[in-house]
């Protein structure tokens, strides 16, 4: 193979050390991406006072991170705690059920031939269609009239449904469970329930996990559903109270690193889940899923 | 595919896995646009003079005729469309540029490049406005600072023309990596043989790009494309979170600022639910018809 390939123009930068203009792009690619965030790590370790006067891009070295730590947990007795407990309990919460949701629903839709599948599968598929935006202001006039409206419930409820997640878990449901396991489980005699459980569920638990992180991403980095549907300070996620603290006011001094440090301590949880959780990140599964 | 042969299973059966997930869509995707449709019909209205009763009454299309008259919903959808005209194709071009680099043999620090750029995705819309806004912000603002220190004149972020591109770039910063991995695991799905073949025959690395992977991509670039879209429509965290620190914001700078000045602000249900549904419509309308026109071509384009 090597006799042809040497030959040639062929490799521009391929043989013989390393494609240097491809690694550039990509470096000014993650500076781009990093370098706003490393400013907001510098920022939230400087004093209120040192965020003005010292440069951009140099960390503050007078203990400014734990006191704007600390200013943060006295920030109204501890609300901004509150508030990332909240986050947990409706992205954690919300994507639980929305996997279990989605699985069930995906394996019955790859796995069952029945009337009325066609006409599921396509009302799902029109859902994808409608930006959830556009539905958050009536789901918030409904919840109201049944008295669900500014409850955990209010924002729970909507999250579980995912088109997206009903979608993957039923390629990925199609593709993973041999139709033989599951005769083979008729035969012996079990009941569908316990074969989806015993059978089809653990062959789909690495898709499983793809779409319960897809949906806690999704879930954490919502802000409209919540900004409506909550009225009570106490139940707001992360989003929604950072939100308000900007919009009380920039006026006074401590506020701005107060934000600053809020907003870095915040998105910490989610970019460790990333780095941790890294290999389960199937996305293979969108891509793959259009081409079929 | 072949349809299979199944044991005879109770037509029950399937509705008790599909069920939940039926039940809770109508409740929270058909019910609630029904019920905003039966709102955005009503309207309250004054009866019997100065003194009279408030009453909600069937107003008819009457809601829907104030929505379409108002001068600032298409404003509003106009500087949307102004921020999705920015924001798709550059989301795009970069996400397909990062994914075709990735995707170069030899390339370096490819792993740590691809974590980073992908790394915005977890930071939600409100926090990466909050950050990027006290980054546009006079007097915390780096890049004001390096200007400064520079000599160079101090950009200003907020002018009526310059925040699209402000609101823009957050949006960018958000999306690319997202797209990027959709893109870059589509790539490694294509069998390394038939680069193998080409560079045989003697194409670069850049023929192959573009006569192969491109073509290939397709698909998922489609995808992507009508994520993007939709994103777009999307559009509210942002200038919403952007609002309290500038004025070049105004609180109802896209269509959905305004149904929530509409519904919270102005207490006027009937107009919100009338807005929302014309958002709806129109939204679910033109990705309809992309997603159509674009599978039109992917499959036209495909052997």
């Amino acid at each position: 193979m090597s006799a042809f390939t040497d030959g040639k123009t062929a490799r521009a930068g391929v043989r013989g050390g390393s494609a240097w203009i491809p690694t550039v792009i990509l470096i000014l690619g993650a500076l781009y991406c990093l370098l706003p965030l490393y400013w907001l790590v510098a920022a939230a370790s400087k004093l209120p006072g040192e965020l003005f006067t010292l440069p951009s891009f140099l960390p503050g070295f007078s203990g400014g991170l734990w006191e704007n730590i600390a200013s943060l947990t006295n920030y109204r007795s501890g609300r901004y705690w509150l508030w990332t407990w909240n986050s947990l309990i409706y992205a954690g919460g919300g994507a639980a059920l929305s996997t279990m949701v989605s699985a069930m629903a995906g394996y019955g839709l790859a796995k069952y031939n029945f009337a009325g599948r066609g006409l599921v599968f396509g009302f799902l598929l029109g859902a994808v269609l409608i930006p959830g935006v556009v539905l958050a202001v009536p789901q918030y006039l409904l919840m109201s009239k049944l008295g669900l409206a500014s409850t955990y419930w209010s924002v729970l409820i909507p999250s579980i449904v995912s088109p997206l997640g009903i979608y993957l878990c039923r390629v990925y449901a199609a593709a993973v469970i041999p139709d033989e396991l599951l005769e083979a489980g008729r035969i012996d005699g079990a009941s569908e329930v316990r074969i989806f459980f015993s059978i089809g569920l653990a062959p789909m638990i690495p898709g499983l996990i793809t779409v319960f992180l897809l949906q806690f991403v999704g879930i954490w980095n919502n802000f409209l559903l919540p900004f409506i549907m909550l009225a009570d300070e106490r139940l707001f996620p992360l989003t929604v109270g950072l939100y308000t603290m900007v919009n009380q006011g920039t006026e006074q001094p401590g506020v701005y690193t107060l934000i600053i440090t809020g907003a870095l301590v915040s998105i910490l949880p989610l970019i460790a889940l990333f780095l941790l959780l890294q290999r389960y990140w199937r996305l293979d599964l969108i891509s793959g899923s259009v081409k079929g | 595919m072949r349809r299979k042969r199944y044991h005879p299973v109770p037509p029950i059966t399937p509705w008790l896995f599909v069920g939940p997930a039926v039940a809770l869509s109508l409740f929270t995707i058909l019910a609630p646009f029904v019920y905003s449709i039966m709102l955005s019909l009503r309207g309250i209205r004054v009866s019997g003079g100065g003194l009279g009763r408030r009453e909600e009454v069937f107003v008819g299309l009457a809601n829907y005729w104030t929505a379409l008259t108002n001068a600032e919903l298409w404003a509003g959808f106009g500087r949307m469309l102004t921020v999705g005209i920015i924001t798709v194709p550059l989301i795009l071009g970069f996400a397909l540029l990062f994914a075709l680099m990735l995707d170069v043999p030899r390339v370096r620090f490819a792993r740590f490049s691809r974590i980073a750029i992908f790394v915005p995705y977890a930071v939600p819309g409100v926090i990466a406005s909050l950050m990027w806004g006290f980054i546009y912000l006079p007097g915390v603002s780096p890049i004001r600072e390096i200007a400064a220190n520079l000599g160079l004149p101090q950009p200003d972020f907020f002018t009526r023309d310059s925040v699209y591109w402000s609101i823009s770039n957050i949006v960018i910063w958000g999306g690319v990596g997202f797209n990027m991995v959709i893109l870059f695991t589509a790539l490694r799905g294509i069998p390394a043989d038939l680069y193998d073949a080409a560079r045989i025959d003697g194409c670069n690395e850049w023929q192959i790009a573009r006569h192969i992977k491109l073509p290939l991509l397709l698909p998922a670039i489609v995808l992507t494309g009508l994520f993007s879209l939709i994103g777009m429509i999307q559009l509210f965290s942002e200038p919403t979170t952007l609002e309290p620190l500038s004025n070049a914001v105004s609180t109802t700078w896209v269509p959905m600022m305004l149904v929530y000045r509409d519904t919270f602000v102005a207490q006027s249900l009937h107009a919100g639910a009338a807005t929302s549904i014309l958002i709806a419509v129109l939204t679910t309308f033109a990705s309809v018809v992309l997603f159509w026109i674009t599978r039109r071509r992917s499959q036209g384009g495909r052997t």
